[in-house]
């Protein structure tokens, strides 16, 4: 089932839950809503649930407009999560509830609702676990049952609170796997809800990254990862040095070097943040473009060297590598070193500083620095 | 009742209008309009005739030892409710379960019956008051039978608010406290006491509220001499016998708006209890 | 000869007999009393609850047996106790299921909605717990009685409510108003609205959600409700006396027989007739006990304030 998302504002009182969101999701796809806690990723799930009116705009599931009908109408299946599976009914009779309260003439005879039922336990590979109480499930069994529940109305759209957040990593990655390929299997649209950033890009066709109740970005993995549309979706899906620099035309000057970075891709020009991952830092000839810096520590863990270490103009940043990359000869502390971008994003320069970046000036950065940079 | 206002966000659970319909309904039928009719009746009396009623001294006697054995009754709770509650949290012992199963019995021994269970026990020739009485202790027909029965009724209240409290606190903060060189008594006096004070100040006032309007177990061990051992419930119902609607209206007004005041103590300490427990967490 | 050696090694170690204990009750004691303070708490708090509890309801039942066991068995026979009997059985059986049917519908009103005025509302709900008993009979008098509001109208029409059953019920009413209500709010705001939620999505109506979720959720919490509110409404005395007339064979529920036995110095009867009422108190009890043992997951709530 296709779904459209028209103009929805939806607000908590005072605060603004969701302010004005538009979003296509076609038959068959699998979404995945991404975001911190606050976003309005779980309000828009809900809204489009059903579970939560919108103030405004409209829910539309194919052809038909969805607002104003009752969730009971919707066909959608939800998945809370933490389950809400109905403690005092056998696995079996939760699956089947679905199928029991429909009205007489469109409840399929007990004998096809049992059936159905064992059919989707199967589905789930929990065959034989029928008459279990959810209390005597592990978690990841207890998420497998309330999928199986959610799928016996057959629904046009398959929703996920949070679907593996309740479990322990382990397990959520298996069950992560499993529910791609179950969603291959069903075809069902499905739309999940999650603030990792790793689940999201893994399971998903197309993720939605959100912030303060609106849409940053919708993309693939790739999209959403390679060209990040804001500084916070480059900022969201992963670890970010955000350092000063200077757009000239297709030239890029980094943290006041004079060796510029020429890319065809860049146009305009004026002050700008450059956003680069740590791993995307690799040491380089004196002189080649990039930016100069000094490695302050580094620190072994697992297979990634992590260095800290402070750029000319006195920023600290963080730079990774694996273990057993040539670049781990150079980056010792105390060692001056030239860094090249492999790959990075440029974003206009915002005049404040949000919170998690690093800031400008390290208070404790060599004297020596802190005077070239501000030459 | 205007506070009640349809001022919520619309949800997807059904029935709000039926159920809080129906409580208000049944709540306005069955208690608001018959409580405030008291109100309005005792209102027609005046100002003047009123204060005539309740500052009469067999009336201003009544209301007194209502409210002066009820709180000896709380008091003593007080003392023994948390003392209880510790030894039952805290210490293992035969029939552990059977006894703490018992301390709801107040609640649930029709009053009557514990009326006069007391008073077979204390009255002069009882199994209790015949060793009282030569030593010169009157207890059934006394103020200080009036002060047990209030005893008795209050016990599980003050007990069942500190004894979950007690639970929840943490062995630790008792570790921390001796870690840091306490004595037990002072581990005592000054860790846990002043966790439990809240509580146990809770369940005083709840107890103290009961005994206050208490009737039933009261009355039987009272012996209901006007001006010593006559309550204020029963000035009521005199009052009521003698068609004295007006009198009985002014007393009960009176109660009400005591015990009204008394729920709003309730009220503050609860919350501020919850504060406190919050807090420690 | 080899299970010697095998005895030997499946022994704990013998330790001398002056370290048996020792260390390990002085490392406990920064957090527990001394023996014999532990004793005597034990001991004081015991005592109380026995001076107190036990020996009142001891006594009821040696009173009413002491002039026999025919004799207890005729005063429990007798066609006014029966008619007693009969009547609190029958205004316990009007008063619990509305009040159960109340305290479901104002729970849920007050556990599944946000609305301004709601703790008010929840204090309202309490408030009977504070009147006095007494008072609570007086109200109804108030409007009921011959000089009351509605008395001289319902007289006309022949309809007797103070001094008759339907007072006595409607005071019953009053003095149990609060227990399934405040039972189940606590119960059912934990467990908040995520199963009804679910119930709905799945495509059940909302007497559905109610019945086949809602309900099974809530089973032990209502029963332990009821259980009390029953108590309460077969013991209650004070309101009751106000309102009923004492009208022997017709008004008199069994605490109010007790008490005209006890004031006719017929003190074995009365005790006879309040010793059915300490057994359902009894009985009252144990199931309570039962329930917290057996089920006190689902009344988590109720066990915590």
């Amino acid at each position: 089932m296709e779904i459209k998302v028209r103009g929805i504002h939806k607000a908590f009182g005072s605060f603004p839950a969701l302010g004005g969101v538009d979003l296509d999701i076609a038959s068959g796809e699998l979404v995945a809503l991404l975001g911190p806690s606050g976003s309005g990723k779980t309000t828009l799930l809900r809204v489009i649930a059903g579970l939560e009116f919108p103030d405004r705009g409209a829910i539309v599931f194919g052809e038909e407009d969805m607002a104003g009908r009752p969730i009971r109408e919707r066909r959608v299946g939800f998945v809370f999560q933490h389950y809400a599976l109905f403690k005092h009914m056998t696995v079996l009779d939760n699956v089947a509830f679905g199928l029991r309260v429909r009205e007489r003439r469109e409840r399929p005879p007990e004998a096809l609702i049992r059936e159905r039922a064992r059919e989707l336990l199967e589905l789930v590979q929990l065959g034989g676990l029928d008459q279990r109480y959810p209390a005597q499930l592990s978690g990841g069994q207890r998420q497998r049952v309330a999928l199986a529940r959610a799928l016996a109305i057959e629904p046009r759209v398959l929703l996920l609170d949070e679907p593996f957040g309740a479990l322990d990593a382990k397990v959520r990655k298996d069950l992560r796997r499993w529910l791609r390929q179950l969603h291959d299997k069903t075809g069902v649209t499905t739309i999940f809800v999650t603030h990792d950033q790793e689940e999201a890009l893994e399971l998903a066709d197309r993720v939605v990254v959100m912030n303060r109740g609106r849409i940053e970005q919708v993309g693939t993995t790739d999209e959403v990862y390679e060209q990040p549309a804001t500084p916070f979706v480059f900022d969201f899906l992963g670890n970010t040095n955000v350092l000063p620099g200077e757009v000239r035309g297709r030239e890029v000057y980094v943290d006041g070097q004079d060796t510029p970075i020429v890319t065809a891709s860049l146009h305009g020009s004026g002050p700008v943040d450059v956003y680069v991952r740590p791993g995307d830092l690799r040491v380089t000839e004196p002189g080649a473009p990039g930016f100069d810096a000094v490695i302050r520590s580094t620190q072994r863990t697992g297979p990634i060297l992590r260095c800290e270490a402070v750029t000319a103009s006195g920023q600290a940043i963080e730079i990774e590598v694996p273990h057993l990359h040539y670049d781990t000869q150079t980056l010792r502390p105390q060692q001056h070193v030239r860094l090249r971008l492999n790959q990075f994003s440029v974003f206009p320069r915002q005049t404040r500083n949000r919170d998690g970046t690093l800031p400008d000036v390290v208070p404790n950065a060599p004297a020596e620095y802190r005077a070239r940079g501000r030459a | 009742m205007s506070a009640i206002v349809r001022s919520r966000t619309r949800t997807v659970i059904p029935g709000f209008g039926l159920t809080l319909g129906y409580t208000l309904l049944y709540l306005s039928l069955l208690v608001l309009i018959p409580l405030a009719g008291v109100f309005v009746h005792a209102a027609g009396l005046g100002a003047e005739g009123y204060w005539h009623v309740v500052s009469s001294p067999r009336v201003l006697a009544a209301l007194k030892l209502s409210f002066g054995a009820a709180l000896a009754g709380a008091a003593i709770n007080a003392v023994f409710g948390p003392l209880i509650a510790w030894v039952f949290v805290r210490y293992e012992f035969p029939g552990k379960r059977f006894f703490d199963a018992v301390i709801d019995l107040p609640f649930a021994l029709p009053t009557a019956v514990a009326g006069i269970a007391l008073t077979a026990l204390y009255a002069g020739n009882g199994w209790i008051g015949q060793y009282l009485e030569p030593l010169g202790i009157k207890v059934a027909y006394t103020p200080l039978g009036i002060i047990i029965a209030c005893t008795f009724i209050g016990l599980p209240f003050v007990v069942r608010t500190v004894q979950p409290v007690l639970q929840d606190a943490e062995k630790e903060l008792e570790e921390a406290a001796a870690s840091l060189g306490a004595n037990r008594w002072q581990t005592v006096t000054r860790v846990i006491l002043p966790t439990v004070l809240p509580a146990a100040l809770t369940g005083f006032a709840l107890a103290f509220a009961r005994a206050v309007g208490e009737y039933g177990s009261v009355i039987f061990i009272a012996g209901n001499l006007p001006m010593v051992s006559e309550i204020a419930p029963l000035l009521i119902i005199i009052k009521l016998e003698e068609f004295d609607y007006a009198g009985a209206t002014a007393v009960a007004s009176a109660m009400l708006i005591l015990s009204f005041a008394l729920l709003l103590v309730i009220n503050g300490l609860q919350a501020w209890a919850r504060r406190r427990h919050a807090h420690v967490r | 000869m080899s299970t010697i050696t095998d005895a030997t090694l499946q022994d704990p170690p013998r330790l001398p007999p002056e370290f048996k204990q020792g260390p390990l009750m002085r490392r406990n004691a920064a957090v527990t009393e001394a023996p014999w303070v532990r004793w005597t708490l034990t001991a004081v708090a015991l005592l109380f609850l026995l001076g107190f509890l036990f020996l009142p309801l001891i006594a009821v039942f040696v009173e009413a047996l002491r002039n026999g066991v025919s004799a207890y068995f005729a005063a429990l026979v007798e066609p006014d106790a029966l008619a007693a009997i009969r009547l609190t059985l029958l205004t316990a059986a009007i008063t619990v299921p509305l009040n159960l049917v109340f305290g479901v519908a104002a729970a849920w009103a007050i556990t599944k909605f946000e609305f301004r005025g709601k703790s008010l509302l929840i204090s309202l709900i309490d408030l009977p717990f504070s009147v006095s008993p007494v008072v609570a009979g007086l109200i109804y008098i108030l409007i009921f009685g011959a000089q009351g509001w509605a008395g001289p109208w319902l007289m006309e029409h022949g309809i007797k409510v103070a001094f008759a059953v339907p007072g006595i019920v409607l005071a019953t009413i009053f003095v149990t108003f609060p227990f399934i209500a405040r039972e189940l709010i606590p119960l059912m705001h934990e467990q908040g609205t995520e199963y009804e939620q679910a119930a709905l999505s799945l495509g059940a109506s909302g007497w559905q959600t109610f019945w086949r979720v809602t309900v099974p959720n809530i089973r032990w919490g209502l029963l332990y409700g009821v259980l009390l509110c029953n108590a309460r409404a077969m013991g209650e005395f004070g309101a009751v006396s106000v309102i009923s007339g004492h009208i022997r064979g017709q008004t008199n529920t069994m605490p109010l027989h007790v008490e005209i036995l006890y004031n006719e110095y017929q003190f074995s009867a009365a005790f006879a007739v309040a010793s059915l009422l300490a057994l359902l108190a009894l009985v009252t009890l144990g199931l309570k006990a039962y329930l917290e043992w057996r089920h006190g997951d689902e009344l988590v709530a109720t066990r915590r304030h």
